[in-house]
């Protein structure tokens, strides 16, 4: 193969990121500035920028006078913070016993943990239907971040363990010597060194459970428990669809993920271009 | 009194046994190291008697109470590791100061002890400071200092000098041996290096594969080895081994140290030809290719000149070398 320059090279490998970067936001793009139109503009001109003549926040009035929209958009906080937390802690936890302590029964108990990552929760639905309606639970948050958190259980387990079995067992060793509770080593001493990969995690965990709609349809149809991505559908009807709403929710939906995304961000990219913890 | 007696102890992970049967009795304000190769078993004895990893069978006494099943901070011991495992998000003197904290002082006791430990290592101008913010040596004895703090009835140190560059090897191993006069403490020092095995050793145990080969005094292992592997693994350069049998002699191995060698132009037991020569100013190491008996080291005082290819003649000081039989074991 030619050798070539470090400045060709570097100019090719921008415009295939670059490429990229435009064709994975163009629809978000799209989304955005038609949500600023008006119902003409859009069917007219899908891909012109908003002028003065077919601006309208038509699409906006319409969504915060649907007076619920501020509780769907709470519901859907409360589902992905509660989802979030208690994926985090659960999966770290169980990442960390099964990376630290021998006992009989850990690969297999690691494995039936991740097996979870090849088997839909959806196939499932039923069953939690009925366990959900058995136990009380239908429209409620509660069976919401129930089942986001078995569903982000797996994964979160074995990439944690993965990164906790590279956290110095000296450290750890140390703190044992010195008195430390195993809860005081895996506060103070391991989560913060697995920061990055608790980031990667939360963000893979995250965006799956703001988006689902399936869920929330079967589980918590119910108006005062409804979640954005289900409340946003009261705009699409069978036979009129109401895309300047629709387009309006989306773009607002678009921003706590954002919001969440970017605070993890820094750590995230640490984790992935780190790799290792020392 | 013994500071710490093993009493055919085993260690096992899942069917890999590592440690077979250790019996050891260490004296109280005795500096003990565990030397073997990378391995053999010496950071596990050393957990073991920490508490860090269970015993599988025997028993631990650390001053004649067995230990077995105490948790490794009841033990009255202090550990320093290798990778100096200080904690990341405490400051030099809460690093210092953690473990007495935790078992319940005043503020005002720890901050006296973590004083006096900082004074006799001169970390004072440290205490404020992260352990990011220092180089590997301050590290090293910030993680010293740490032991001290907690006035320990067994100093256990795994490799602490394995991470540092030659100068400050030196200095620290300087230091460990001054603190270990200083503070009149019982030492097991773990390492694979065997000059810091003597250099700082009141005794050696010798380990291989699980197994103690040898325990004595430096001069003891090193005058009088039980076997070829210790004879191989205590001084430096290594002892030659010569097939005796091509030179008359009845045992089946002859060991002779590279010092006891002596190397002529003219004439000698063993003929070769001159493979290597290393100049250390101080001393001159000849290496040997010989046809009988493989590559010997020739240790020379001063400074000697030898050409590579050049033919001589070596003879072995007879009344300096070691005999051993064919398993190995010494004929005495
Ligand atoms: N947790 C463990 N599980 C299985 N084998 C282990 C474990 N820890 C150590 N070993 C094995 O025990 C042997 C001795 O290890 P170690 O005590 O660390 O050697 P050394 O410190 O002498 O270099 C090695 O062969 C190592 O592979
Ligand atoms: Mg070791």
């Amino acid at each position: 193969m030619a050798t070539r320059t470090p400045l060709s090279r570097s100019i090719a490998a921008h415009a295939v990121l670059i490429a990229y970067t435009v064709i994975a936001l163009f629809p978000v793009f799209v989304i955005v500035i038609n949500s600023f139109k008006s119902r003409r503009a859009i069917f007219a001109e899908p891909l012109a920028i908003p002028t003065p003549d077919t601006f309208d926040l038509v699409g906006y009035t319409t969504v915060l006078k649907q007076g619920d929209f501020f509780q769907y958009f709470q519901n859907s906080m409360v589902v992905t913070c509660g989802s979030l937390f208690f994926v985090l802690l659960f999966g770290a936890m169980a990442a960390f016993a099964l990376s630290e302590y021998r006992f009989r029964g850990n690969t297999l108990m690691g494995l039936y943990l991740a097996l979870g990552i090849m088997i839909p929760i959806r196939l499932g639905t039923v069953a939690i239907l009925q366990m959900m309606v058995a136990s009380g639970l239908v429209n409620t948050l509660t069976a919401l971040v129930l089942v986001y958190t078995a569903q982000g259980l797996p994964l979160a387990v074995f990439i944690l363990s993965e990164f906790m079995k590279q956290v110095s067992d000296d450290l750890k060793n140390a703190g044992r010597i010195d008195g430390l509770s195993e809860y005081r080593i895996f506060f103070t001493l391991v989560l913060p060194l697995v920061r990055p990969a608790m980031a990667t995690v939360a963000v893979f965990t995250m965006i799956p459970i703001w988006n689902d709609l399936w869920f929330p349809l079967i589980l918590a149809p119910a108006e005062e428990v409804k979640t954005i991505t289900l409340g946003s559908q009261v705009f699409i009807g069978q036979f009129v669809t109401n895309w300047n709403a629709v387009l309006a929710a989306l773009s607002l939906a678009i921003v706590p993920v954002l919001v969440l995304y970017l605070i993890f961000s820094r750590q995230l990219i640490r984790g992935i271009t780190a790799g290792a913890v020392k | 009194m013994a500071a710490l007696t093993l009493v055919n102890v085993t260690k096992s992970f899942g069917k890999t046994d590592v440690i077979k049967g250790v019996d050891l009795e260490v004296q109280t304000g005795e500096f003990c190291v565990f030397v073997g190769p990378s391995g053999c078993g010496k950071s596990t004895l050393l957990r073991m008697i920490a508490g860090l990893e269970d015993v599988s069978s025997g028993e631990v006494m650390i001053n004649g109470a067995r230990v077995n099943d105490v948790a490794p901070a009841k033990r009255e011991i202090a550990m320093v590791f290798q990778s100096y495992a200080l904690y990341p998000h405490l400051t030099v003197r809460d690093n210092m100061g953690l473990a007495l904290k935790q078992a319940g002082q005043s503020k005002a006791a720890v901050a006296k002890s973590v004083d006096h430990a900082a004074a006799m290592l001169a970390l004072e101008p440290l205490l404020a400071r992260r352990p990011s913010e220092l180089s590997g040596g301050q590290r090293q004895r910030v993680a010293i200092g740490r032991a001290i703090v907690r006035t320990p009835k067994l100093f256990l140190f795994d490799e602490p000098l394995s991470n540092l560059d030659a100068a400050l090897r030196v200095a620290t191993r300087i230091e460990i041996a001054k603190l270990h006069r200083d503070l009149d403490a019982t030492m097991i020092y773990v390492t694979h290096d065997q000059i810091e095995a003597m250099t700082l050793a009141d005794r050696i145990v010798v380990l291989r594969d699980g197994r103690v080969e040898q325990v004595g005094a430096p001069m003891d292992l090193y005058n009088d080895p039980d076997n070829t592997f210790v004879a191989g693994f205590i001084g430096s350069p290594m002892m030659n081994f010569l097939h005796a049998g091509a030179l008359g002699m009845r045992s089946a191995t002859m060991g002779v140290r590279p010092e006891h060698l002596a190397i002529s132009r003219t004439a000698g037991q063993i003929e070769g030809t001159v493979s290597h020569v290393e100049k250390l100013g101080g001393e001159t190491l000849v290496y040997i290719n010989t046809a009988t008996q493989g590559l010997l080291t020739v240790r020379l005082f001063g400074e000697h000149d030898y050409r590579v290819d050049e033919t001589v003649q070596l003879t072995p000081e007879a009344a300096r070398a070691f005999h051993f039989d064919a398993a190995g074991l010494r004929l005495r």
